[in-house]
């Protein structure tokens, strides 16, 4: 089994912070709009780079993410940046009209999603913008595991040419893949080889469900992880050559189990190669104030539940 | 070529008698903001707008562009470009059709020419053209963005978002208008959820504020020939037109009853005896 080496903590947003400094030196055309959080979405360095490419729209997303849709029109590239909650929930009319229907090239960068978001408490928390995005013809949904995989995506949704719902997140979380490895929007990415149970993972929950596939190795069971980064479009190919090989399947995301990934993969499962699935995701919760790792542990998301599940997954076969 | 007072009285009539008969063909639509706003629109797409129905392009690069932000009014946005040469006049007749492009709400997913972005969902309309005022800015792009909104599409908080936003951007290459007739689809907008004196607060909000008469020609002329002039001021322009919904027939002026209702045929035939005939000709 491969072995993957935390090269040192990063929060996911500054992956995004990184990718659009560089997507923005690589292209013109980009611009970046926030609602007053230039600094949680780390943009700091992208404003000050390209101050006439900035634009700072105050605390109004509904009109952000118009003046996108219209900076899109126009042959701009933006990229328009709050808290996860507050750029889907609070906004999904807007999204639906202006960048969904009206195709649009905009990119939503969405921090700060999930539980990990921490100490603010429920009211910051989303768990239901993967499903809300989901749901919109034609959105590209995006939800990188790391750093580096973040600076990547975000590069990949600044060339792909339609709107894209990028989903990264606050907390220091292990930075692990190839800082090299380009991002493919529509791939799922093999992290390890397995034959007993497949453990399908998106976000920080990565990590997670490879440090419960070394786990299960102890105990003498081989987990495949695949890293679902790209939500949608869904690779059903690579889902079912693996679910065919190992005969269970765990899926875990940070996100209820309403329109999640959970529901994604099942759908794909039940249509082309029913096999049995457990679910390590919220159920139909809100969450609570607490450190990143507390929720995790509380809300039933890391490690030592993705193996838990993972048994419970091959005992079904 | 700019059109005389009298030559568009005769495009705005001949756009009546469109958006009366498109709503009878499909049963369905919006005609009393349309023909509130039909002098307003006939004078800007003939008169005022830099726009070229045969070099159109979605990203309007090199002309000016138009957002209808209140986006029923597509009766009336539909009849303007087709007699501007954008698609068929005969197209019209397929409004709210199966498989039409001309959508009950302007979509862009249609492949119509003259359609810059979807809209119908109130209050978004007037964000969007601030995108596009600020892109054009961007590109050194020295042409206008003008946005129609309607005025009890005014109590949408959005509208108020992009009203400070358009101010803090200096966005003077923008010039919203309202179509102030006063209705919506409920009652008068004063008996709905009262918006007040729309000047004052516009001005407030550090808009340029201009009000005309949305059926007098020259007052639209004036209204916009001072609205472009404002270029350089660094404030975005907002056109208060007065107007009257269902303005041009008798039984259908100043009621909100026709906001979204259509004439039976009966109706449909004396309002179009009052309209009259125009050289232009039905689709």
């Amino acid at each position: 089994m491969k072995k993957y080496t935390d090269t040192g903590k990063k929060d996911t947003r500054s992956g995004f912070g990184a990718g659009l400094l560089k997507a923005g030196e690589a292209n013109p055309n980009v611009v970046a709009l926030t609602a007053d959080l230039k600094g949680s979405l780390k943009m700091d360095a992208f404003a000050a780079q390209f101050p006439e490419r900035f634009i700072q729209c105050g605390i109004a997303e509904a009109n952000m993410v118009g003046a996108a849709a219209g900076l899109a029109i126009t042959g701009k590239v933006p990229f328009i940046g709050s808290f996860a909650e507050f750029v889907t929930g609070r906004v999904y009319d807007q999204i639906r009209q202006e960048v969904a229907y009206g195709n649009t090239n905009v990119k939503i960068a969405s921090s700060h999603a999930g539980i990990t978001l921490g100490e603010d408490g429920a009211t910051h928390q989303t768990m239901e913008d993967i499903a809300l995005m989901r749901a919109l013809p034609g959105m590209v949904v995006l939800n990188p595991c790391d750093f580096n995989q973040t600076v990547q995506a975000t590069l990949a949704a600044a060339e792909y040419n339609g709107p894209v719902y990028l989903r990264f997140g606050r907390p220091s979380v292990p930075n692990f893949t190839d800082p090299d490895e380009p991002f493919v929007i529509g791939k799922a990415i093999v992290m390890n080889e397995g034959k007993d149970v497949t453990l399908f993972a998106t976000g920080h929950t990565v990590w997670e469900a490879l440090q419960a596939a070394e786990a299960l190795e102890a105990d003498g069971i081989s987990a495949e992880v695949i890293d679902i980064a790209s939500i949608k479009p869904l690779d059903e190919q690579a889902i079912v050559a693996s679910a065919r090989k190992t005969g269970a399947v765990v899926v875990a995301e940070e996100h209820n189990m309403a329109g999640g990934l959970g529901e994604a993969v099942a759908g794909v499962l039940a249509k082309a190669c029913p096999t049995p699935v457990e679910f390590v995701n919220g159920q139909d919760l809100f969450g609570q104030s607490g450190t990143p790792s507390a929720l995790m542990a509380a809300y039933g998301l890391d490690a030592p539940h993705i193996a838990e599940a993972a048994k419970k997954a091959i005992a079904r076969k | 070529m700019a059109k005389t007072n009298e030559e568009l009285k005769t495009i705005a009539t001949q756009v009546r008698r469109d958006i009366l008969r498109m709503v009878c063909l499909a049963k369905s639509g919006h005609p009393g903001g349309s023909m509130s706003s039909t002098d307003v629109l006939t004078t800007l797409y003939f008169n005022q707008m830099k726009q070229d129905p045969a070099t159109w392009t979605r990203d309007g690069k090199g002309q000016d562009m138009f957002i209808l932000s209140a986006g029923h009014m597509t009766p009336v946005y539909y009849s303007v470009l087709a007699r501007c040469g954008y698609f068929p006049v005969s197209e019209l007749a397929s409004f709210r059709q199966m498989g039409t492009r001309l959508q009950g709400h302007p979509s862009v997913r249609k492949n119509l020419p003259g359609i810059f972005q979807a809209s119908g969902s109130l209050g978004q309309g007037l964000s969007a053209a601030c995108g596009l005022a600020i892109g054009k800015k961007m590109d050194k792009d020295n042409n206008f963005v003008f946005c129609l909104c309607g005025d009890g599409e005014s109590e949408e908080g959005q509208i108020w978002e992009a009203g400070m936003f358009a101010v803090h951007q200096k966005l003077d290459n923008l010039i919203a208008m309202t179509d102030w007739n006063g209705k919506q689809i409920d009652g008068p907008v004063e008996e709905v959820s009262g918006i007040g004196d729309l000047a004052a607060k516009w001005e407030a909000w550090g808009w340029n504020v201009i009000v005309a008469d949305a059926h007098d020609f020259d007052s639209i002329q004036k209204a916009f020939e001072l609205a472009k002039a404002g270029k350089g001021s660094g404030k975005p322009v907002m056109i208060l037109f007065k107007s009257e919904m269902g303005h041009g027939v008798d039984f259908m002026a100043g009621t909100h009853k026709w906001h979204g209702s259509v004439p039976k045929p009966e109706q449909l035939e004396d309002a179009l005896k009052q309209l009259g005939e125009t050289p232009l000709g039905d689709f």
